[in-house]
C-alpha cells in the first residue's frame, strides 16, 4: 500500500509534469531538436549555466565541508546562531537574495567599490553569476554533510592519531572515505538547484546574449515570443543533462559506498 | 479496505471545500471586475479603479470591485491565454493582445475598432534619463553611441518597454541613413555595444540606474522618466526629450470569451469607455501618460509632455506590430542578428 502510494504521489507531483514536458517538445521531433541544442546561442547559454554551476558546487562542496566541521566539533558562542543561518539562502525569497547581492557587488556597493578600482568587476558577469549560485547551494551541502559528521566519533581521530597517522592522513584516509557519499550527495543537490536557478540570477547576471545570459533566461525568452515548444525543447535538453549527470554522480557514490563500507 | 475509507472521506473533503468556495466566489461574482496589465501602470490604475467604482456606484448603484494584476506584458498575456479570468486586458504591445486573439478566441479579431485611438486611451513615448547637468551632453539618439557613453535599457526579449526603446533607436536610425538596412543596423549593434546590463524588465533597469549608479542614460518610458525622477529627487536626473521618438500606444480590449461567461459585459465595456472621458484623461496625464484627446485636460497637466517628432508603429518603417514583432524580435530576428558573434 505504501508503495502504491509513492508511485501515486510521485507521479502526481514529479512525473505528470515532466511527461508535459517531454510531451510538448516532442512535438518539434528530433531534427527540430538538434537544431535547438545546436544553435549557437542556446550552446553558449548552456555553457554558462552548467559552468557556473559546476564551479558553485565545487566552491560549496569545499567551503560546505569545513563550515559543517566547525559546526559539528567546535563549542563557541553563537554556534547555534550560526547553524540557523546556514539556513537562511533556503527561506530567502530568491529575488530578494539576487537584488541584495546586486547591491553589494555592483560598483557602488559595499563590497563592489573595492573590487571596482582593481579592475575586478562581479556584478553583471558570469563571476556575479558564480556568487549567487554559491549562496543558493550552500546549505545543501552543509545539511546533507553535517547529520554523518555527528556520527562519527572523535574516538576514531584519537585512535588513527595513536597508530602514528599525520592530520592530512587522518583527514584523507579515516575521515573522508566515510563522509564521501554524503559530500558527494550535497554536490549534486547544490549543483542541480544552480542548474535551474532563475531569481537570484537574473538580477545579477547582466543577461548580455553570450557573455552572462543563462539557459532559464533563454525559456523565458521563448515564453516571451509565445514559443512553447522552444521553450519545452531547452527545458528538455536541460533535463537531460541534468539527469544524465545526477545519474553518474550516483553511481560514483554507489561505488564509494561498496569501497568503503556503509558509512552513512 | 481501510485504504479506500480513507480516500472516501478525502474526497469528501475536498468536494466540500470547493463547493463552499464556488458558492462564495459567487455571492461576490457579479461586482468584481479583474483587470490584468503590465507594470508601469500600477500607480495609473490604482487611481482610475478608485474613481471610476465611484462612478459606477453612483450611476448604477451597485458596488464594484476592480481587482488588477500587474506583470510584465507578456508574462500576463500568457497568463490570459493559459486562463486567467480577466475581463478586461490593458497591456503594454498591441501584439500581446493579438497572441491571446490567436491563441484563445477570447477576445474578437476586430478589438482594435473597438474604441477610437486604435483602442489606445493613453499614449507614451520613450525619453532620455541622464543625470543631473547632463554630463555626457545628450540630446539625440546620435549621443548615445558616442566614446565613453553607457545605455542602460532592458532585455527587448522580455520587455515590452525595451521593444518600444529598440524601435525609436530603429527609426531615428532610418531617418538618419535614409533607410539603408545596413547602416541602420551597424548603428543598433553599436547602441547594443554600449549596453552594459539588460535587465529583463522595465524596473529592473530603472533600478540599474537609478540605485546601482550604472550608464550614463536610461531609455525609458516617459511616464516611467518622471516617477523615478520623483522617487530618487529630482535633484538627481534630468529628462532629456530627444526631437524625435515613437508613439508608443498601449491598447486596452475587452476579453470577450471571459466577460460572457461571467456576465460582466456591460460594466467591462463601461470601464474601458472611461478611460476617454474626461476624468480617464486627466488621471491618465497625471501620471504622465499621454491623452488621446488632450483637449479633456487642464492644460498645466500638459506642460510635462512637451511636442515631438512621433513615428508610429504602422508608419511604413515597421509595417504595423504583426510585421514587426517577428521582424526584430521574433527568433533570428534583428535583434538576435547584432548579437551574432562575428565570425
Amino acid at each position: 500500500m505504501t508503495l502504491g502510494f509513492t508511485l501515486a504521489y510521485l507521479t502526481l507531483i514529479v512525473l505528470i509534469p515532466l511527461a508535459g514536458l517531454v510531451w510538448r517538445s516532442a512535438s518539434l521531433g528530433w531534427g527540430g531538436m538538434w537544431h535547438v541544442a545546436t544553435d549557437p546561442r542556446t550552446l553558449n547559454a548552456l555553457k554558462i549555466s552548467f559552468g557556473t554551476s559546476l564551479v558553485a558546487a565545487l566552491i560549496n562542496v569545499v567551503f560546505g565541508v569545513i563550515v559543517a566541521w566547525v559546526l559539528v566539533r567546535y563549542r563557541f558562542p553563537g554556534r547555534r546562531i550560526i547553524d540557523a543561518i546556514v539556513d537562511l539562502p533556503f527561506a530567502l525569497p530568491t529575488a530578494v537574495a539576487g537584488i541584495a547581492l546586486t547591491a553589494l557587488y555592483s560598483k557602488n556597493g559595499w563590497i563592489g567599490r573595492w573590487l571596482d578600482p582593481l579592475g575586478i568587476k562581479v556584478a553583471f558577469t558570469p563571476v556575479g553569476i558564480t556568487i549567487a549560485l554559491i549562496f543558493i547551494g550552500l546549505p545543501f551541502v552543509v545539511r546533507t554533510v553535517q547529520p554523518v559528521m555527528e556520527e562519527i566519533r572523535k574516538e576514531v581521530e584519537e585512535a588513527a592519531a595513536t597508530l602514528g597517522a599525520t592530520r592530512f592522513q587522518t583527514i584523507t584516509r579515516v575521515l573522508l572515505p566515510g563522509l564521501t557519499p554524503a559530500i558527494l550527495t550535497g554536490f549534486a543537490l547544490a549543483f542541480a538547484r544552480a542548474v535551474g536557478e532563475y531569481g537570484s540570477v537574473i538580477f545579477i547576471a547582466g543577461n548580455l546574449p553570450y557573455i552572462s545570459e543563462i539557459a532559464p533566461l533563454l525559456i523565458v525568452i521563448r515564453l516571451e515570443e509565445f514559443d512553447y515548444t522552444g521553450a519545452t525543447a531547452i527545458a528538455a535538453i536541460m533535463l537531460i543533462i541534468s539527469f544524465t549527470m545526477l545519474f553518474v554522480i550516483n553511481l560514483i557514490q554507489a561505488w564509494s559506498r561498496r569501497r568503503y563500507g556503509y558509512a552513512t | 479496505m481501510k485504504h479506500s475509507r480513507i480516500t472516501l472521506s478525502l474526497a469528501a473533503a475536498l468536494f466540500a471545500a470547493t463547493v463552499s468556495f464556488q458558492s462564495l466566489s459567487a455571492a461576490q461574482a457579479d461586482t468584481t471586475l479583474l483587470n490584468v496589465s503590465y507594470d508601469p501602470t500600477r500607480e495609473l490604475y490604482k487611481d482610475y479603479n478608485a474613481a471610476f467604482a465611484a462612478k459606477w456606484k453612483a450611476d448604477t448603484g451597485e458596488t464594484l470591485t476592480i481587482q488588477t494584476s500587474h506583470g510584465g506584458s507578456g508574462a500576463q498575456a500568457r497568463s490570459v491565454i493559459d486562463g486567467l479570468d480577466a475581463d478586461v486586458v490593458t497591456l503594454a504591445l498591441e501584439s500581446d493582445i493579438s497572441a491571446i486573439v490567436k491563441a484563445t478566441k477570447k477576445i474578437n479579431p476586430d478589438w482594435r475598432t473597438k474604441y477610437p485611438h486604435n483602442s489606445a486611451p493613453y499614449t507614451s513615448t520613450i525619453v532620455f534619463l541622464v543625470r543631473k547637468g547632463n554630463p555626457k551632453g545628450i540630446k539625440d539618439w546620435g549621443d548615445l553611441v558616442k566614446d565613453g557613453v553607457e545605455v542602460i535599457t532592458p532585455n527587448p526579449k522580455t520587455s515590452g518597454g525595451a521593444r518600444w526603446n529598440y524601435l525609436a533607436a530603429w527609426a531615428w536610425a532610418y531617418g538618419q541613413y535614409g533607410g539603408d538596412e545596413a547602416k541602420i543596423k551597424d548603428y543598433i549593434s553599436n547602441l547594443f555595444q554600449h549596453v552594459p546590463v539588460l535587465d529583463s524588465g522595465a524596473r529592473g533597469s530603472t533600478t540599474t540606474f537609478a540605485q546601482r549608479e550604472l550608464g550614463d542614460v536610461l531609455l525609458a518610458w516617459e511616464n516611467e522618466a518622471y516617477l523615478a525622477s520623483d522617487e530618487f529627487g529630482a535633484d538627481k536626473f534630468d529628462i532629456i526629450v530627444p526631437p524625435q521618438s515613437i508613439l508608443a500606444e498601449p491598447p486596452v480590449a475587452v476579453v470577450d470569451g471571459n466577460v460572457d461567461a461571467k456576465g460582466t459585459r456591460k460594466v467591462a465595456e463601461a470601464y474601458l469607455q472611461y478611460l476617454y472621458s474626461a476624468e480617464g484623461q486627466t488621471i491618465a496625464a497625471k501620471h504622465f501618460y499621454r491623452p488621446s484627446d488632450p483637449k479633456l485636460v487642464p492644460a498645466d497637466l500638459l506642460k510635462k509632455l512637451p511636442e515631438l517628432k512621433l513615428v508610429t508603429i504602422d508608419d511604413p518603417i515597421f509595417g504595423g506590430w504583426a510585421k514587426a514583432q517577428p521582424y526584430h524580435f521574433g527568433d533570428g530576428g534583428t535583434f538576435d542578428q547584432i548579437y551574432k558573434p562575428k565570425k
